[in-house]
């Protein structure tokens, strides 16, 4: 018969098991930080050249005549900034996942990205739709509300934190959709305090 | 005393098994190289501890092709699950019977 020490032995390699071969925590904080960065200087480039010409400081909404130039760019820059967000993160998630000894691409994180991608791609696919008819003043808050729902949904499958993340992002949205025209001032606060934020939460917490 | 002990089932004594257990307990289906990553053990040290659990009717695998490649899915069978909840609850009841 075993000792009690190694029944309680037995009963911790279970729990560890069961979460490693549930939850993907190869997930660094630091490139939540790194994202909110990239997004912080998106939106300052964005503001330099698109907003601060305007009477009111922040605001400033796009007319479907402006379209060809502006929309333009300013779609360029978001795509930037989200290849630049989602590369650190592959590339910090390989590093930790190589530290702590694991794969990178195993069942559960393919199954993260398969549960975030359906909130996101939706979103992104309307969000063009609206672009193509002009409706421009509803593209800062569906993108954070469906950020949101992609963060909701994908927290069944990492840290649990991620769930008020995704809480935040769609409440921010939802105000945000009450203050059109302020749609840059809200991204910068979803995308880029919160990760920052966040990232440090998570960075505390998990990588001391 | 007794009955406690009858709860322990000799199949999980092996660390590798109950590994093999915990992850299919809450896994739908796993194939052959996932559990191998997860458990870091050699490919036959993993088969034949799959195959005493698969004996024991706890685990059932299903084969297939991915292409060429035989790929071998395996799942918890009822029985399975029933064995490994009465374990967890023996070893619970164990520890916090020694602590008294």
């Amino acid at each position: 018969m075993k000792t009690e020490q190694e029944y309680i032995k037995d009963l911790s390699e279970i729990r560890s098991m069961m979460e490693r071969s549930t939850k993907f925590v190869s997930l660094s904080g630091l490139s939540g930080i790194m994202a909110g960065i990239y997004a912080l200087a998106g939106a300052y480039i964005a503001y330099r050249q698109f907003y601060q010409n305007t009477d009111t400081p922040l605001f400033n909404t796009l007319y479907p005549q402006d379209m060809a130039g502006i929309v333009v760019s300013l779609v360029m820059l978001a795509i930037a900034v989200l290849v630049l967000a989602v590369g650190t993160a592959v590339y910090l998630s390989h590093r930790k996942a190589a530290r702590d000894k694991q794969v990178l691409w195993n069942p559960t994180s393919r199954r993260l990205l398969f549960n975030m991608s359906i909130p996101l791609l939706t979103g992104g696919l309307f969000i063009l739709v609206l672009i193509s008819n002009g409706i421009l003043g509803l593209i800062a808050p569906l993108s954070l509300i469906f950020y949101g729902l992609a963060l909701l949904n994908a927290s069944k499958f990492t840290y649990d934190e991620i769930k008020y993340l995704g809480m935040t992002e769609i409440i921010l949205g939802l105000l945000s959709s009450c203050f059109i025209g302020y749609g840059l001032f809200f991204w910068a606060v979803g995308f880029g305090l919160m990760h920052i934020g966040y990232g440090i939460y998570m960075h505390q917490k998990y990588e001391r | 005393m007794k009955k406690i002990i009858n709860g322990l089932h000799k199949a999980f004594e092996s660390r590798v098994r109950l590994g093999i257990m915990s992850i299919l307990a809450v896994n739908e289906t796993l194939n052959f190289n996932a559990l191998k990553e997860y458990l870091d053990v050699t490919d036959g040290n993993l088969a034949s501890h799959l195959k005493a659990l698969e004996k024991e009717k706890y685990i059932e695998m299903e084969k297939s092709f991915v292409g060429r490649k035989p790929n071998t899915q395996y799942h918890m069978t009822p029985a399975g699950k029933v064995a490994f909840v009465e374990h967890l609850n023996t070893l619970e009841t164990l520890i916090n019977s020694q602590k008294q």
